[in-house]
């Protein structure tokens, strides 16, 4: 039964192929949004804590 | 007004006639690229003819995307344009009076070989008057869209590219008009749908070109 | 009275929007489980079409939410250039990229739902190229942007290129709806119209829940977006500092 739901009469190439892009750039997106929001707060928190150092050293 | 707008544009054509290379190559150009479409096509008169109003128009989009960048850019670096910008006058007359002088150097000279290269393609007489004609009516508002373009890029590195990358979206509906004006009087439909719309864009960019390139302008130059 | 301009500012907006960026997230999340099942086990088998304009469920969304996004974003250009607030130019540019991706995804989708209807990848169809257009805008916008060193003349410049851009959005669909029908040599007509009326209830209540999903997905995103954007932007801020210390 699954495999013939699968095929979905025929169109499962085009159906898969269009639903699996679609997730496929969302979930990346998503990724990449986190990480570039991650590597910012690291970033920053480096350049807080040289200048903290700088100050008191 | 007036005055303002014609001492832009003399000064404007006699800078540009001191390095009078610049228009031909502007010219050059739109010759070069036309009379490689049959080359890669091929010779058979039929297959031009159908092509010839499309190929015109985008290497008449393309020659005059070429001159964008140095609309403001020589000023630009000299420092004239931070002048311009404080002078009393409304700053988009200015920059209209600059756009009129890129289309006599850049939009006028098109206009003027494009019968002869429609012939080159096997056009007629009265298509060759419509390619003209819709050239006469488009070129205009590619120079004031290309204004907007030129004036949002100015001074930054590889500004050509992204000239065309923003203002080649918003050519298209004057390239549909042009080219299908000449296809649509070929095949006998009769093009006054085509160029009553041209003429509606013309007004239209000639009424909010300038006044967006001066905003631009004033980004820019900030 | 509700004080607008009081979450204008990015320091008290940032913690606002971290907070409806989890909700929206969370809201999207549980609307695009609901939508995918019930495209794909609710909805009947269209009688024309079979099973292959399932595709519709995430091509139509993604298409009305590419175009709704520029013009969102054109509103935000507009807000920020008239009232000079930083952060609305900031929304503008957070929301350029997940319109560019849907404007993507509509394309890829339109063809491969185009495959099986049509019996080819692309079709010069005026919906289909105005959508490739509009791509060229989304990343003329987001060109423009990087291109630009100082954020704030890269703000407003952007910003006047959204402006100029939805004014020519209408010109530019209604040019190639023309030229379309002009050269009725492409006279495949899209069928789209077609499944449209004879939709039934179920159908067009599951492209409203994935609508609402791929609509929430981008306010989400949008929102997280912003909140990097603010920090790198507000980085010298004592405010940015004060956050950092604390969550150190």
């Amino acid at each position: 039964m699954m495999s013939e739901w699968l095929a979905m009469g025929g169109h499962g190439l085009y159906i898969w192929g269009s639903y699996a892009v679609a997730a496929l750039f969302m979930i990346v997106e998503v990724i990449l949004v986190v990480r570039r929001r991650r590597s910012l707060m690291q970033r920053l928190g480096r350049m807080i804590r040289m200048k903290d150092s700088e100050v008191s050293g | 007004m007036l005055a303002t707008l014609r001492c832009m544009v003399m000064r404007d054509l006699t800078l540009a006639m001191r390095h009078r290379s610049d228009v031909l190559t502007t010219v050059f150009f739109f010759i070069i690229v036309v009379s490689l479409f049959p080359l890669g096509v091929g010779p058979e008169a039929a297959l031009l003819k159908e092509m010839a109003a499309g190929v015109v128009w985008v290497a008449a989009l393309l020659a005059s995307m070429l001159s964008l960048t140095r609309l403001f850019a020589d000023d630009y670096n000299d420092g004239t344009l931070e002048q311009l910008l404080l002078v009393p006058q409304s700053l988009s007359l200015i920059v209209l009076g600059k756009v009129l002088a890129h289309w006599i150097i850049s939009g006028l000279p098109l206009v003027v070989m494009s019968p002869l290269l429609g012939l080159q393609f096997g056009l007629e007489g009265d298509e060759l008057m419509m390619l003209m004609v819709t050239l006469l009516l488009g070129t205009p508002v590619l120079s004031l869209l290309g204004a907007i373009g030129a004036a949002l890029t100015l001074g930054l590195r590889g500004g050509g590219v992204l000239v065309s990358l923003l203002v080649l979206p918003l050519y298209i509906p004057v390239l549909i008009f042009g080219a299908g004006a000449v296809t649509a009087s070929a095949a006998g439909m009769g093009a006054d749908g085509h160029l009553s719309l041209m003429g509606a864009i013309l007004l239209l960019a000639l009424v909010l070109a300038p006044w967006a390139s001066a905003a631009a302008l004033r980004i820019s130059v900030e | 009275m509700f004080n607008l301009f009081k979450y204008s500012s990015p320091a008290t907006f940032y913690p606002l929007a971290g907070r409806l960026a989890v909700g929206f997230g969370i809201a999207s999340a549980i609307l695009l489980v609901i939508g995918l099942y019930m495209s794909f086990f609710v909805a009947p088998t269209d009688y024309k079409q079979g099973e292959g304009y399932r595709i519709m469920f995430i091509h139509v969304p993604a298409a009305w939410m590419s175009m709704l996004i520029y013009v969102v974003m054109a509103c935000w250009a507009a807000a920020g250039m008239i009232w000079h607030t930083r952060l609305s130019s900031m929304m503008a540019s957070s929301l350029a990229p997940t319109g560019a991706m849907f404007t993507f995804i509509a394309l890829w989708t339109g063809a491969l739902w185009g495959k099986p209807m049509w019996g080819a990848w692309w079709v010069w169809d005026a919906r289909l190229t105005s959508e490739l257009i509009l791509l060229f805008l989304y990343v003329g916008f987001m060109a423009l942007e990087s291109a630009i060193d100082d954020p704030r003349r890269a703000a407003r410049a952007s910003g006047l290129l959204a402006l100029v851009g939805v004014i020519n959005v209408p010109i530019i669909y209604y040019s190639v709806q023309w030229w379309n029908t002009l050269h009725q040599g492409s006279s495949i007509k899209v069928v789209d119209g077609g499944v449209e009326t004879s939709m039934s209830e179920i159908m067009v209540w599951t492209l409203l829940v994935m609508t609402f999903a791929c609509w929430f997905y981008t306010i989400a995103v949008a929102l997280c977006r912003v909140r990097s954007i603010i920090l790198e932007r507000e980085s010298g801020a004592s405010w940015v500092k004060a956050l950092l210390q604390e969550r150190k």
